[in-house]
């Protein structure tokens, strides 16, 4: 089996976040594996070690598009246990906004799948940065494949996979041929760590680097030229500021009940 | 005039507040049509009416709704195409941003996510970055895409209603080829309390209800108000997944937010920073979570919920 799992390197959510340059893009200083895509990860280490692991053939390819800096990504999800890196980098790929970004890895995934097919593209539900959960469903888009998206259960029997999907107000059981993009909810599993043998091995594995030019794509289709939206201006929204606060006497509920009142939310 | 395409899955017979706040906006960008998927009943389609549409676009085929979003946005496509719009207006549910995306694909045309308001020129207002930043941003293309979020506008009546032609666009035989079909179906439970992410008021626990979401769900009922959880609450299975509020759950807006035993984590603040007033009860002093109320009690959440809901339904009398 051979899965490509779609890995980005994003600012850590867990520290301020900023925007900067004229373009407004993100600041990825300080930037890790985003958390969403660890659990596309186990999800297809899943899948492989119950077919024989790495041993019987099976890949797990940790893909990403961006900077110098998105190879500590593929590095972490190598020391996860993915079987392989790609870092899809070239300067012209700045500024990509969804569209542009979900051409850049459809012709990535293809460049991959020439050799021999790929069944499986998997994803996180959404980057921790961008949140706008479109790639995985333009990518689908774009290859002309279907997509099984917010996975979360997942098999992959007889040339299908079938997930379970929830919505509010239902699951549904969703069935679809191989190959297909699936995005995983953080509801699937609980993502392994690295271990001490995971990281020595992982010091072994190749990541490959792959410019435009190698995956066949006009640098004038990618970046901010090749975008469909752009961002005109950003501003930091005020930080909010403590109001009043007060410790319990016993009659706090009441306080409450009252502060409601006057703020006319009752 | 510009014609702004709304779409609207499964409209029912009453049209739901999302799909109102859609018409509104739709409204003050130019003439509204509308594209409905499943069925439409007289009561719908008088609604749709009312609101302003002038075209209402219907699928030739009947069973999109047997598979994932692909074919929705296949419809869409050719419903922009007979219509003409420029503009595309969707929900921001999890379905309403991946058919944008497809139907972006398919237009050439720039999707916006997660929009709050939309001028007249299409520039699209958002936040980014949990909440951190506001952005405008705005499509390059022909055509736009926009999900929007609920409670963005007040849904307002048309100032004057239409008769819309009801007219059946093709959904190309392809669009339902190798696109991954829904085999099973199982209905959630209804909570009867208003949806998490429209609610006016979400009452949310954490950590401190220690698996006793009983409080919780009462002040939410006397302030008929949404039940939300942290993450810690959801992965302890103390409530269902649905109902958290989050980074990786939903992201809320309310007019308040009450959050009970929470520490206000930045994953759980990531979805309720926008909330116009928040309410923290915490045992801990030290808790993060009382750097962004507007009122905070150290106190026992357990003695301060039913304190207040008591107090509620007195003074309702």
């Amino acid at each position: 089996m051979k899965i490509i799992v779609l890995v980005k390197h994003v600012p850590d959510a867990q520290l301020d976040r900023h925007l900067s340059g004229e373009d407004n893009t993100t600041d990825r200083a300080d930037s890790i594996l985003s958390e969403l895509d660890e659990y596309a990860l186990e999800a297809a280490l899943q899948l492989i070690e119950a077919r024989g692991g790495a041993k019987a053939g099976n890949q797990v390819i940790a893909l990403s598009m961006g900077p110098a800096g998105a190879v500590n990504a593929i590095k972490k999800s190598l020391q996860i246990g993915a079987t392989e890196g790609v870092h899809l980098r070239d300067d012209a790929l700045a500024g990509s906004d969804a569209a542009a970004t979900s051409l850049a890895l459809a012709a990535a995934v293809r460049h991959l799948g020439a050799d021999s097919p790929v069944d499986l593209v998997l994803t996180g539900m959404a980057s921790t940065d961008g949140e706008t959960s479109l790639v995985p469903a333009q990518l689908a888009e774009r290859l002309g494949l279907p997509q099984v998206t917010f996975a979360s259960e997942l098999e992959v029997d007889g040339g299908r996979v079938i997930a379970r999907r929830d919505s509010d107000t239902h699951y549904d059981t969703v069935e679809a041929p191989l190959p297909a993009v699936v995005s995983v909810t953080d509801q699937i599993n609980e993502p392994r760590f690295p271990n001490f043998k995971g990281i020595i091995a992982a010091k072994r594995k190749t990541i490959t680097t792959l410019s435009l030019a190698e995956i066949g794509v006009d640098p004038a289709q990618v970046g901010k030229a090749g975008s469909w939206t752009e961002v005109q201006t950003a501003a930091a929204r005020p930080p909010r500021t403590a109001g009043t606060i007060i410790t319990d006497e016993g009659d706090a509920g009441i306080k409450l009940v009252d502060f409601l009142a006057a703020q006319k939310l009752l | 005039m510009a014609k702004v395409l709304v779409f609207i899955d499964n409209p029912g017979a009453a049209l739901k507040k999302s799909s109102l706040e859609l018409l509104t906006i739709a409204r003050s960008l130019g003439e509204t049509v509308v594209a409905v998927n499943g069925p439409l009943t007289d009561d719908a389609a008088g609604a749709l009416g009312a609101n302003g549409a002038t075209a209402i676009f219907r699928a030739s085929s009947d069973d999109l709704d047997a598979y994932l979003v692909g074919p929705k946005a296949s419809f869409l496509a050719e419903a922009v195409a007979a219509s003409g719009a420029t503009t595309v207006l969707l929900e921001n549910s999890f379905d309403g941003k991946e058919i944008a995306a497809r139907l972006g694909i398919k237009l050439g045309a720039g999707v916006i996510t997660d929009v709050v308001g939309v001028e007249v020129d299409g520039t699209a207002h958002k936040s980014v970055l949990a909440g951190s930043y506001t952005t405008t941003a705005k499509a390059t293309t022909a055509v736009s895409v926009l999900t929007v979020k609920p409670n963005s506008v007040t849904p307002e009546p048309a100032a004057a209603g239409a008769t819309p032609e009801v007219l059946t666009v093709d959904v190309p035989e392809s669009a339902t080829a190798g696109a991954a079909r829904i085999t099973g179906r199982k209905d959630k439970p209804a909570s009867g309390r208003p949806d998490l992410t429209e609610a006016r008021i979400v009452v949310a626990g954490g950590r401190g209800v220690d698996g006793d979401f009983g409080p919780v769900e009462e002040l939410a009922d006397a302030l008929g108000a949404a039940v939300g959880a942290s993450r810690a609450a959801t992965d302890a299975g103390w409530i269902g997944h649905d109902a958290q509020v989050g980074q990786t759950g939903k992201t809320v807006s309310p007019q308040l937010y009450i959050s009970a035993g929470i520490s206000g984590a930045i994953q759980q603040k990531a979805g309720m920073q926008t909330a116009k007033v928040i309410v923290a009860i915490n045992k801990d002093a030290e808790s993060p979570v009382f750097e962004i109320a507007d009122f905070g009690i150290i106190g026992d959440l357990f003695e301060v919920l039913p304190q207040a809901t008591e107090e509620i339904k007195k003074r309702r009398g």
